[in-house]
């Protein structure tokens, strides 16, 4: 297999959802429009490659990773895994071998985990739904396994724990441990290091990265924090309000963004050393545009400071501006 | 600083000795052992540390909200000079959101998904004896207060994103007029520019009110941008307090500066992760001496046996054999 063979790819993948109208909207009958969660995605993610997916909250980033683990139905575009098109397929039995290599860290730790499950019937779930073992001493040693991969040590005393008798950052753990434990060969990890300290962070990206290593396995690293995001990935998609506005390699996207965008969401970083930022953070302004109400045009300039005539009729598509880099801006050539 | 009178005025908030045990299938485990620490009116405050140190436990025994298999095990906490009744539910309620609130992690998913959230903000102050009008008058003030326009009150919460969640969450933390609020993670869910606004909020809140904060979190740009002293716990413990300034520049016990060290920097243009080696201790076994030793490059035999005591040191507290000593200029260098 080349290198650069892909294992995912999307093709101008598309989501949309009925819009949640209030209670009365439809007592008074009033119609429903919908949210364009994800609007026309390009996206590859070659074997052993990690790809981290940044940008605002709402901007579709969950909703991606949904579609790929097949917990959502695209309303357009494909998905395509290891060559074969994933896109209709469907039925528990069908998806059996998909699930097998494709997993997905869920993003809410406190929501993510059942309060009436132990830790090891959580971990143990996907080992016995997809059957993957044959007997009780191999269930115990893989879910040992995925336990301490994800940190915690010894696993033998988290077993018996439910949710409830655990920090928030364990629970994130048990959360890692329940993707690990299939040995998938893709992963989506949706902000999978957000309630863990520094030092504990580090290690589990490590162990991520020792498993890119040693078994090719290709991450879809989802995260809304940009350093993370370099630190982490080889390669970088920025989301606005459901597209991929920029992309390119992690120092590229970090050291030189190239998206109005992108460099407003580097500028809102805050910094470690005080004395390292430039008067604090420059918080970015106005909200996110609900993804029912996406502005025509480029869609991101009701809020740039660069924006033109241009920028407010014609959305830009996605222009080469470096090797392996695009961006979607009018000001990009 | 900004606080010259800081030795002058009394603490708002003294913890005492704090020690919490949580009980599970019969047996005790120690999850905080001997927290002490002093909170002044207007001070920021951040409480770091390693995952499972005791962080939450410590924020829930201050506002009386321990889980039903936890037990105060010893020490107190005191508020303006009296102690608090943190293990009793029903006397700790006057107490609760009126002087001390706190906003949980993911809090803003808690939020009633099928009523108005203005009638949500006012809940608490009706709870608190105001009546009906006066509360809807308070909870249309406390979303102008907190950047959301009162007229946006009518909204449900699915229709506002997720940083304005987090507001209304901070609003109702607020409706009593407190003189705590304790942030446990309030920003973790939130993209860098929603956490930059509810930041800045909560600064902008401290000083116009003298709130004092309390606020947990593992972003220690979080801590750099809006705390003036910083905690640092390590399996149950407090084990340094200091100024940020101090803290960040030179850091006294060997977690903290194993900790700071495992920040990834993007300014040394190359990706490097860092953590520290060996395993946090569980609290089924929590080594003898410094829970720290195991994994300390500086270990001395003493630390096996003999668990430091959080001394004065400096501006701030240590608690490392290194540092034992309360004339610290004696001290040979130990940044080896
Ligand atoms: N099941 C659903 N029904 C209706 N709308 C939805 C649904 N799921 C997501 N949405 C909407 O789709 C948009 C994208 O949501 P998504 O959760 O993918 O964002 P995200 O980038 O993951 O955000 P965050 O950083 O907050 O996790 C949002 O406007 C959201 O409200
Ligand atoms: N209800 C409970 N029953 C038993 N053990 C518990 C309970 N709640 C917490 N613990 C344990 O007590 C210790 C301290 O937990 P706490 O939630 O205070 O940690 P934390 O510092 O907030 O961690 P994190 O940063 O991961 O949220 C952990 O080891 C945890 O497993
Ligand atoms: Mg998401
Ligand atoms: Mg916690």
């Amino acid at each position: 297999m080349p290198d650069n063979a892909d294992i995912l790819r999307l093709e101008n993948l598309q989501v949309s959802f009925p819009m949640q109208s209030g209670v009365f909207d439809s007592i008074l009958g009033r119609p429903k429009g919908v949210v364009r969660a994800v609007d026309g995605i390009n996206l590859n993610v070659n074997r052993g490659e990690i790809v981290a997916l940044v940008g605002e909250s709402g901007s579709g980033k969950t909703t991606v990773g949904r579609v790929i683990t097949k917990l959502v139905q695209p309303t357009g575009g494909r998905l395509l895994f290891d060559g074969e098109d994933m896109t209709t397929t469907h039925g528990f039995s069908t998806l059996r071998p998909y699930r097998h290599r494709v997993q997905m860290i869920f993003q809410d730790a406190y929501q993510a985990l059942n309060p009436r499950h132990t830790v090891f019937d959580a971990v143990a779930e996907p080992l016995r739904s997809l059957r993957l073992v044959e007997n009780r001493a191999q269930l115990t040693e893989r879910v040992s396994e995925a336990l301490s991969t994800a940190g915690l040590n010894p696993p033998q005393e988290f077993f018996a724990r439910f949710p409830h008798e655990l920090s928030g950052g364990q629970r994130q753990r048990v959360v890692v441990a329940g993707a690990l434990v299939v040995k998938p060969d893709f992963i989506v990890a949706d902000e999978p290091v957000s309630m863990l300290d520094v030092s504990i962070r580090a290690q589990i990206l490590q162990a991520l990265i020792d498993l890119r290593d040693k078994y090719r396995l290709a991450l879809l690293f989802i995260t809304h924090d940009l350093p993370l995001a370099w630190l982490i990935a080889d390669r970088i998609a920025v989301m606005y309000l459901g597209r991929v506005v920029e992309i390119g390699s992690a120092d590229d996207i970090t050291l030189y963004p190239r998206h109005p965008y992108t460099v407003a969401l580097r500028n809102s970083t805050p910094q470690v050393r005080r004395d390292a930022g430039s008067g604090g953070i420059q918080a970015l302004q106005g909200e996110v545009p609900s993804a029912a109400r996406v502005p025509k045009g480029c869609r991101f300039h009701p809020r740039c400071p660069l924006a033109f005539d241009r920028c407010r009729q014609e959305e830009p598509s996605a222009i080469e501006v470096g090797p392996q880099h695009l961006s979607a801006c009018w000001l990009a050539k | 600083m900004s606080n010259t009178s800081k030795n002058t005025t009394p603490p708002l908030l003294i913890v005492d000795g704090l020690t919490v045990d949580y009980g599970t299938k019969g047996v005790s485990l120690r999850a905080i052992h001997d927290v002490s620490f002093e909170l002044r009116a207007g001070e920021a405050v951040a409480l770091v540390g390693e995952s499972g140190s005791g962080k939450t436990t410590t924020a829930m025994a201050i506002a009386g909200l321990l889980s039903p298999n936890a037990r105060v095990a010893g020490g107190e906490v005191r508020y303006r000079g009296s102690p608090l009744p943190i293990d009793d539910d029903a006397a700790m309620r006057p107490h609760r959101w009126s002087e001390t609130s706190v906003v949980f992690q993911g809090a803003m998913n808690a939020l009633n998904p099928v009523h108005r959230i203005v009638n949500q903000i006012a809940e608490p102050c009706v709870l608190h004896g105001m009546s009906r009008a006066e509360a809807m008058a308070r909870a249309r003030e406390l979303l102008e207060l907190v950047g959301i326009p009162a007229d946006r009150g009518a909204a449900y919460p699915h229709q506002l994103s997720g940083g304005m969640r987090q507001r209304v969450m901070i609003a109702m933390a607020l409706a009593c007029r407190p003189s705590i609020v304790i942030g446990d993670e309030p920003t973790t869910a939130l993209d860098v520019i929603n956490q930059a606004q509810v930041l800045k909020l909560l600064v902008d809140l401290r000083t116009k009110f003298n709130l004092a904060l309390i606020l947990i979190t593992h972003d220690l740009s979080v801590v750099a941008e809006s705390c003036d002293r910083v905690m640092i716990m390590y399996s149950g413990r407090i084990v340094e307090d200091g100024s940020v300034a101090d803290i960040f520049a030179e850091p006294k016990h060997p977690y903290t500066r194993l900790l700071m060290d495992s920040i990834p920097n993007p300014a040394e243009g190359k990706r490097m992760l860092r953590p520290i080696p060996g395993d946090p201790p569980t609290l089924m076994k929590r080594p003898l001496g410094c829970a720290f030793h195991p994994r300390c490059p500086s270990a001395m035999a003493i630390c096996a046996t003999e668990a430091p005591h959080l001394n004065a040191y400096g501006k701030g507290r240590v608690a490392c054999h290194l540092h034992n000593s309360l004339a610290p200029a004696d001290k040979v260098s130990v940044n080896a």
